[in-house]
C-alpha cells in the first residue's frame, strides 16, 4: 500500500489503455508516453499490463506501508527518498514508512512511478487507467489516497540502471498527410510543416493546442464525424490544429490534416506549455 | 507505404481508402448502410494485424498494430460491403421514454405538425445504432423520420440531463450521462445507457435495433 502525500498538479494511474472498446464511445487511454512507463514496469520486474501512476509536473509524495521496489521515468524529475537524492530510471527499494518525492523536472512533462507489483485498483473494462474525457477508470489520486499494490511481478529485475536520455532541447515530430488533407488550404500543409508552434496553456491528455500561423480551410462545410487515432492533428474553424495524444475522442468532425508518427507520440507526451516544437514530413 | 501519398483511392463500389498515419487507414462510403457492411465484412475478413474498427457516418476506421501496406489499400479497395444483420436477427432494444422535453414543441413545429404527431412518428419507427462516440455508450440511431430531422440548437446547452432522448440531423441519441450537448431533447428515459459492471456494457452498441415506447 502506498499513501498519497501530495499528488501534485495532476497524478493519474495508467496502463496500457483500454483497447477494443472505440465502437462503443470508449477511448484507449493509457500512458501517455507508454516507452516510459514500459521502462519502469521492466525495471522493478513487474508484467507489462501492470499499472503505475504517471505523475504530470512533478510534485508526487508517497509513502510505502511496507517496503517496496520503485522506479521512476519519463520527464527526469529529481527523485528524493526521505529528503536524500534518490536515482531515476533504476530500481529502488523504498523501505516501509519512507517518503518518495518527486520534485519538478527541468525539462519533460510526464514522469512514471512504478511499484514492483503494480497499481492495484479495480479494473474497469480491462483497464486500470483514468481516461479524464470520460471520466472512465479511477479517479486521480489525491492527498490522503492509498493505492493498493498488487501482484503482477515476474522475476526480479537484473538491471540497475536504464540509460535513458533527456527530452530533447529542440523537438520535432514526423508527420504523415492525414485523410483530410485536401479540406485545409494548399498552404495548410507547408505551414503545418516549417513553422515554429507553441504548446498552448490549454494542453492535456486529451491533446496539444498549437498556437501558430492560422491553417485555412480549403472548403466550407461540415465533415461528418469520423475516427480519431492517437496524433490525429485536427483543424477545428478556428485555424489553430489540436493534436491527439491518449485521451483523444473516439470520434471528430473537423479535418484531421496530419498525423504524427507512433514513434514520435512519446515525444509529444513529454512536451509542456509554452515549449516550442516542429513538425516536419515524414 | 503510400509513396504517392495518393489523398484519394476509389473503386467502382464507392469504396475509397484514405491515408491514416502508420498504424490506420480510412474507409469511406456513401452513408450508413454501406458503413455497417463494411465494418461487417471486416469483421468476417480482418486484415492481418488488424487490431480495432471505428464505424463512423461514412467512414470506418481501420486500425492496425503495424504500417499500413500497398496491399491493404488493395484489399479494402475490393472490398464488398457484407450483407448487414437482416431485420429480424439484430437485438431489438426498447427504450421506455416520457416525451417531456424542453425542445419538443420546437421539434413539432419545425416538422409542420403537432407534438402528438412528433411522438407517434418517433414510436412508430425502427431505428438503428449506426455508430458510437462522443462519450462512452453513446449512439447514433438511424432512420429517423425525414420531417424529423432538425438542426442542432444554435447555442448548446452547458448541462444535459443522464437519460435526455435527443434529435439532431439525420439522427436520434439518448445522453448516456450528463453532459453539455447541442441536441434538440424531446424526451427522457430512465434506461442505463453505459454501465461498466454490464457485460456488454453499452445498451446501445453499432447494429442494434432500437423502438422507443411511450411511458416511463
Amino acid at each position: 500500500m502506498l499513501t498519497v502525500l501530495a499528488p501534485g498538479p495532476l497524478t493519474t494511474v495508467q496502463d496500457r489503455g483500454r483497447p477494443a472498446h472505440a465502437a462503443i464511445g470508449v477511448t484507449r487511454s493509457g500512458a501517455a508516453d507508454a516507452p516510459a512507463a514500459g521502462l519502469a514496469n521492466r525495471l522493478v520486474g513487474n508484467r507489462p499490463e501492470a499499472a503505475l501512476l504517471e505523475v504530470t509536473a512533478g510534485g508526487l509524495r508517497v509513502r510505502a506501508a511496507r517496503t517496496v521496489l520503485v522506479a521512476v521515468t519519463g520527464a527526469p524529475a529529481p527523485v528524493e527518498i526521505d529528503g536524500r537524492p534518490a536515482p531515476f530510471a533504476a530500481p529502488t527499494t523504498l523501505r516501509a514508512g519512507s517518503v518518495l518525492a518527486l520534485g519538478t523536472p527541468p525539462r519533460g512533462l510526464r514522469s512514471y512511478v512504478a511499484v514492483r507489483g503494480g497499481i492495484d485498483v479495480p479494473p474497469v473494462l480491462g483497464s486500470r487507467s483514468t481516461d479524464t474525457l470520460s471520466g472512465l477508470g479511477p479517479p486521480p489520486p489525491a492527498a490522503g489516497t492509498l493505492l493498493p499494490v498488487g501482484s503482477l511481478a515476474g522475476d526480479e529485475p537484473v538491471v540497475d540502471v536504464a540509460p535513458v536520455g533527456s527530452p530533447p532541447d529542440r523537438p520535432v515530430l514526423r508527420v504523415l498527410p492525414g485523410p483530410r488533407r485536401d479540406w485545409l488550404a494548399e498552404a495548410a500543409w507547408t505551414a503545418l510543416t516549417t513553422a515554429e508552434w507553441r504548446v498552448g496553456s490549454d494542453s492535456d491528455r486529451v491533446g496539444l493546442r498549437l498556437t501558430g500561423p492560422r491553417l485555412d480551410r480549403a472548403r466550407d462545410g461540415e465533415l461528418p464525424s469520423e475516427g480519431i487515432v492517437p496524433g490525429a492533428v485536427q483543424v477545428p474553424p478556428d485555424g489553430a490544429p489540436v493534436l491527439f495524444l491518449a485521451d483523444h475522442p473516439v470520434t471528430g468532425g473537423y479535418p484531421v490534416l496530419a498525423v504524427v508518427l507512433t514513434a514520435d507520440l512519446p515525444l509529444a507526451a513529454q512536451l509542456r506549455p509554452g515549449d516550442a516544437v516542429r513538425l516536419r514530413p515524414a | 507505404m503510400f509513396g504517392n501519398h495518393d489523398p484519394v483511392q476509389r473503386n467502382g463500389t464507392g469504396v475509397r481508402v484514405l491515408p491514416y498515419g502508420d498504424r490506420a487507414l480510412l474507409v469511406e462510403v456513401d452513408g450508413p448502410d454501406a458503413v455497417a457492411g463494411v465494418r461487417r465484412a471486416l469483421e468476417l475478413a480482418p486484415l492481418p494485424g488488424q487490431r480495432e474498427l471505428v464505424p463512423a457516418a461514412r467512414t470506418v476506421l481501420v486500425v492496425l498494430d503495424r504500417p499500413p501496406a500497398d496491399l491493404d489499400v488493395a484489399a479494402l479497395r475490393r472490398l464488398r460491403p457484407a450483407d448487414t444483420a437482416p431485420t429480424g436477427t439484430a437485438p431489438l432494444v426498447t427504450v421506455p421514454v416520457v416525451f417531456d422535453g424542453p425542445d419538443l414543441a420546437d421539434v413539432a413545429r419545425l416538422s409542420g405538425g403537432s407534438v402528438p404527431d412528433v411522438v407517434a412518428e418517433l414510436t412508430g419507427v425502427e431505428l438503428t445504432v449506426a455508430f458510437s462516440g462522443f462519450a462512452p455508450g453513446f449512439g447514433y440511431l438511424t432512420g429517423v423520420p425525414p420531417d424529423l430531422h432538425v438542426p442542432r440548437r444554435v447555442t448548446p446547452r452547458t448541462r444535459v440531463p443522464a437519460g435526455a432522448v435527443a434529435l439532431a440531423g439525420p439522427y436520434a441519441g439518448v445522453y448516456p450521462r450528463s453532459s453539455p450537448g447541442g441536441w434538440q431533447l424531446v424526451g427522457r428515459t430512465d434506461a442505463v445507457l453505459f454501465d461498466v459492471h454490464r457485460d456488454p456494457p453499452a445498451l446501445l452498441a453499432p447494429g442494434a435495433r432500437v423502438r422507443f415506447r411511450e411511458g416511463g
